[in-house]
């Protein structure tokens, strides 16, 4: 999506991303970034709640107008409901090591049998 | 578990986390030196703005055996009442996607239109597929969503990859 919005950019089209991954999009690099700081999935506010939702687009809204150069990120000050959020995507649980990697070999079998490539 | 409140670092997790799947080669996430900037060219109450997702279509049967990872657009009004997010990475443990309005804020950017906040939301949203391939993406889907959103004279975009 990053190099969607950097897309936009060069042909003239003012964009903002809202994202919860603040290292891959500061990575790409984009013009406006309002960062939320929640798991992925839900990067306007959690499920149901209309009063976060609402201040994040609006603060996405204002960047719009606002910034002045490109790089521009706004960490929103929101905060997830159960910390132990942070630990959880992604993780690589020792004992599941074995698990893993089997899962890998059918994935890769899957992808050669599409002939495409793995999209992590 | 992490207790700090660190923003996750999803680069290197997901490095690992391949790698422990037996891939032997890192994804190669895109970085730019320089990036482009378009200036708002007038004040945000008056722009009519366009929405993207990352999400797909709510329709389960476009996404069988043989279907084509391709933009594509939809109404806000009626706004979608589920779109189609299990092909997604993200966090499947700790949240999920059934408030569309999470990941794409169609009533919430409709009622800033009410409060006289933005001019006007564009008639249609726009999905655009997570690709592994970066050309893809730059050659194919970027220079779709940009004609779609001006056919439908947006302003500008917000852009919300779950």
């Amino acid at each position: 999506m990053s190099l969607v919005a950097r897309y936009l950019e060069e042909n003239g089209l003012p964009t903002v991303v809202i994202g919860s991954a603040l290292d891959v999009v500061e990575h790409c690099g984009v013009p406006r970034f309002v960062f939320t700081d929640f798991p992925l999935g839900n990067p306007c506010g959690p499920p149901d709640r209309r009063d976060i939702q609402h201040a994040v687009v609006s603060r996405a809204l204002q960047l719009l107008g606002e910034a002045t150069a490109p790089r521009t990120t706004v960490r929103l000050p929101f905060a997830w409901h159960d910390p132990a959020w942070r630990g959880r995507y992604g993780r690589v649980d020792p004992a599941a090591r074995e698990a893993l990697l089997k899962e890998g070999e059918q994935r890769r079998a899957r992808f050669a049998a599409m002939k495409g490539p793995a999209k992590p | 578990m992490t207790t700090d409140t660190a923003p996750v670092r999803y680069i290197e997790r997901t490095r690992a986390y391949y790698r422990a799947l037996g891939y032997a080669k890192d994804y190669v996430w895109a970085s730019h030196a320089d990036v482009p900037f378009a200036p708002l060219r007038k004040p945000v109450a008056d722009c009519r703005i366009g929405l993207v997702t990352t999400a797909s279509a709510g329709d389960p049967a476009v996404h069988g055996p043989g279907h084509v990872r391709q933009v594509w657009s939809g109404p806000v009004a009626p706004p979608p009442r589920e779109l189609f997010t299990a092909n997604l990475a993200w966090d499947k443990e700790s949240t999920h996607t059934r408030d569309r309005e999470s990941f794409l804020p169609i009533e919430t950017v409709s009622a800033l239109v009410s409060e006289g906040r933005v001019g006007g939301l564009a008639a249609h949203f726009h999905g655009v597929p997570t690709e592994y391939s970066q050309r893809k993406t730059l050659d194919d889907d970027a220079p779709q969503v940009l004609r779609r959103l001006r056919d439908d004279g947006a302003d500008a975009a917000i852009l919300c990859p779950l």
